[in-house]
């Protein structure tokens, strides 16, 4: 009997993930059911195409969240990175390649910032990201004028993410390609053992000769890289870099994140589980816009759906 | 004989306040396991903490097989081949054992960089079954018995082909049949000519597993015996040493008074087995054992901090159920935690506003505001009463001295009306002066008519103070003895009185 428990306990990680499925696949058929319109092609692209940018948000923020850290920076440094390309491409006129780098470049230095104020600095990731979230959002204003930066000479920068292959959006191909790059960085790599090491029992890591405070810096860079990645897909969506845009994103992303069983404790997490939360997300929005649910009602369903996530979460870990 | 693998001695090691080594003397031989034993702060931890480079020595040399080797960290230590154990688990519970084994090391392609799992898992399962551990590398660490978590950790120990292994108390939280599983594989590394030193408290293992006993007191070596001709008796009186502490035994004439406290089949977990105690008007009632034995758990059950499992409490004979520390409090108990800058102060508030904290209820004015001449009144009368040494009322309770900040909780409890008092280790880290003041407080509490429970791991502190003394061993009451019949060696008995050591000479052959 004790076997049989014990094995059931082993088995709760795999449970979660197959549970999550479950519900994607469950609010799908329901909201099928309620309207026709819902399973429609044109809005299966529209879902794809709306969980891209935030799913490579996630992507990255569940890299820190399972090293028991966080990162609140990750919205207003996505639109950071925006602006920069913009900075890059319309204002100094230089090619599209060197802005989109240029973005990703933005992102990925202040992740590295990040991290080397928390590593060295011994602050709390909650602060540290706290402040680069408002340096971040007063910079890309101060930057940009306040005005938005459109591409309006560069035609190609919006099919970065807009144009399509077999009718499926580029920025959806550049989502699924970076989870699955994220997906083998955290399974295959030094860096991904390293971020469950430091998140399961930091101390230990350190004892056991790791380099705590590099690697640390390398996981927020890395966040920070997806971040800029991020932020080159929304201009691109745009096409054009909206300087007041972000803030608040970074909240749907670290939510994607933990509704797909990554633990806020650390030493947890998946990839997969990160991507099907970011559409649970936003299959749950679009379906109850469908179903003409006004959007203030459509935001206090989203939050009841985190808060039920973190309470399983809870359950999950009380059984250990 | 081998020439040692390591020699120490006059060790010096000073802290602030505590001479905590004085010219120590240890060695260690290939393919022996030799034990180190000793009270509660007799120096054992801090020796091998000064073996493995935490702390640096302040005198005294160490030979590495004959070589004279300075330690400065504990990378210096494991390269020269001492690895250590702590009782504290050092492993990641979310990754797997092959995985916590070559951490920081790990076998690796693809430029460097792509992790070879394959690998990791082989000379993990070589490693194991190397040592006859039965266990599979793929197992994630969480999943694993503690028992099997400690093989984990000798393994991990031994993959940097250490030579020297210490264990910290490798037993504490290990059933029969898991400390029988260990000491195979003790056997197995010392018969591969590994040396090997022990520290433990639980006295009755030392036969089984060791060869020879090293015996500290107070920071001072004092004998090292061979176990075969080593009596436990031996053992005991070497340990609490042979002076005796000339304390003015008190008379326990408590048995008309009424009992205020009592438990009944008390029972939560591993870790309180069938505790039933009574606890009388206006006596110091002792609870002696080693660490882990069940004393704090105990107490903590009691003061609601901890569920329990099952068993009756009665205050004053009325059975009362108390599910947290605010019932507990409601019934008149009071919990001194032996950490009182964590739980029992606040650090930067002042003296007033921690002794009316609590109670701040009966200080309120008829809007509601607290009233500030009432609290300086009551914290005056209780600053007063208990001889509180501070500067002014106004003063943050983080500059007083460790006793001062103990009476500060105490009058904490005494302003909340606690009739009860729960005294966990109420001496620790206070010095020597201080501590004559705590004692005398506690013997005029109990005078007034409070009643009090004192956990103490300081045999001569338990003796001195306690009307009463019971001993805890691995969750259960092991023994009651009245002060007059108390006696170091007597305690120690008891609290070593293991449940397999009660059985085992009849069953066991």
């Amino acid at each position: 009997m004790e076997k049989v428990l014990k094995r059931f306990t082993i088995r709760t990680g795999a449970m979660q993930q197959v549970l999550i499925f479950a519900s994607l696949i469950g609010m799908f058929i329901i909201f099928s059911l309620a309207s026709p319109n819902f399973a429609q092609f044109e809005n299966i692209i529209g879902i794809l195409l709306a969980t891209a940018v935030n799913g490579i948000l996630a992507v990255g923020v569940t890299f820190v969240i399972i090293t028991s850290g966080i990162d609140l920076s990750i919205g207003t440094v996505m639109t950071f990175s925006s602006v920069m390309a913009g900075v890059f491409i319309t204002f100094w006129r230089l090619p599209v390649i060197v802005g989109v780098l240029a973005g990703i470049g933005a992102g990925t230095l202040c992740g590295l910032i990040n991290g080397t104020i928390i590593s060295k600095l011994k602050m709390p990731p909650f602060i540290a990201t706290l402040g680069m979230m408002m340096i971040a959002k007063g910079l890309s204003l101060v930057i940009s004028g306040l005005k938005p930066i459109y591409f309006v000479d560069t035609p190609v920068f919006s099919k970065i993410a807009m144009g399509s292959i077999l009718q499926i959006p580029n920025a959806v191909i550049v989502f699924f390609g970076a989870a699955i790059v994220a997906s083998l960085i955290l399974t295959k790599t030094v860096l991904g053992r390293y971020t469950f090491a430091i998140g399961s029992n930091e101390e230990a890591a350190r004892l056991s000769g790791i380099n705590v405070d590099a690697w640390k810096i390398a996981i927020y860079a890395l966040c920070g890289f997806f971040t800029g990645l991020a932020g080159v897909m929304m201009a691109s969506r745009l096409n054009s870099a909206q300087p007041s845009l972000g803030q608040g994103y970074e909240l749907e992303a670290i939510a994607a994140a933990v509704i797909g069983g990554t633990s806020l404790s650390g030493g947890e997490g998946t990839i997969l589980g990160t991507v099907i939360g970011a559409f649970i997300m936003s299959v749950l929005t679009n379906g109850l816009r469908i179903l003409s649910i006004p959007q203030e009602w459509q935001t206090v369903i989203t939050g009841i759906i985190v808060i039920v996530a973190v309470y399983v979460d809870i359950l999950r870990r009380h059984q250990r | 004989m081998d020439k040692p693998l390591i020699l120490m001695e006059g060790i010096e090691k000073s802290f602030p306040g505590v001479h905590a080594l004085n010219q120590v003397h240890f060695d260690l031989y290939p393919g022996e396991v030799h034990a180190l034993v000793g009270e509660n702060g007799a120096g054992k931890s801090t020796l091998m903490k000064v073996l493995t480079g935490v702390f640096p020595k302040d005198a005294g040399h160490i030979y590495y097989k004959g070589k004279e080797v300075d330690i400065p960290n504990p990378r210096a230590a494991q390269l020269l081949g001492i690895s250590i154990i702590y009782q504290e688990m050092e492993l990641m519970p979310h990754l797997t054992v092959a995985q916590n084994i070559f951490i920081g090391r790990e076998p690796r392609r693809g430029f460097r960089f792509l992790l070879d799992e394959k690998e990791i898992n082989r000379k993990a399962e070589e490693l194991l079954s190397s040592l006859h551990i039965d266990i599979d590398p793929r197992t994630k660490v969480a999943d694993l018995t503690v028992a099997k978590q400690q093989m984990v950790e000798i393994a991990k120990a031994l993959s940097y082909n250490a030579e020297v292994l210490i264990m910290d108390e490798p037993t504490s939280a290990l059933s029969e049949t898991e400390v029988e599983e260990l000491f195979e594989t003790i056997r197995h590394l010392k018969n591969n000519g590994m040396g090997i030193i022990y520290i433990t408290h639980r006295l009755e293992e030392l036969k089984e597993i060791s060869d020879r006993i090293t015996v500290m007191r107070n920071g001072q070596y004092i004998d090292t015996l061979d176990t075969r001709e080593a009596t436990l008796d031996r053992i005991i009186s070497l340990m609490v040493g042979r002076e005796i502490y000339q304390t003015s035994k008190r008379s326990s004439e408590k048995e008309d008074e009424e009992v205020v406290l009592e438990v009944r089949n008390l029972n939560r977990g591993r870790v309180i087995k069938n505790v039933s105690f009574k606890l009388k008007r206006g006596e110091i009632l002792g609870f002696a054992g080693l660490l882990g034995a069940g004393r704090t758990e105990v107490a903590r059950a009691i003061f609601g901090a901890d569920p329990i499992d099952s068993g009756e409490i009665y205050i004053k004979g009325r059975r009362v159920h108390i599910k947290s520390p605010t019932d507990a409090v409601k019934h008149g108990i009071g919990y001194l935690s032996e950490d009182r800058k964590r739980y029992g102060l606040m650090l930067g508030l002042d003296v007033e506003d921690n002794i009316v904290i609590a109670t701040l209820e009966r200080f309120l004015g008829r809007l509601g505001w607290v009233k500030r001449s009432k609290t300086s009144e009551e914290a005056r009368m209780r600053v007063d009463e208990l001889d509180i040494k501070t500067p002014s009322l106004q003063q943050k309770v983080k500059y007083l001295s460790g006793g001062t900040q103990q009476k500060v909780v105490v009058a904490k409890w005494l302003t909340r009306n606690c009739d009860i008092l729960i005294f966990d280790e109420p001496t620790r880290g206070i010095d020597v002066g201080a501590k004559s003041e705590i004692y005398k407080l506690l013997n005029e509490l109990a005078e007034s008519g409070k009643s009090i429970i004192m956990i103490s791991s300081e045999l001569p502190e338990i003796l001195r103070m306690s009307h009463r003394i019971i001993v805890m061993c691995e969750g259960r009451i092991t023994g009651e003895l009245m002060a007059e019949e108390a006696t170091q060696e007597r305690i120690m008995q008891y609290a070593t009185m293991r449940t397999n050591s009660v059985i085992s000479p009849s069953s066991r052959r």
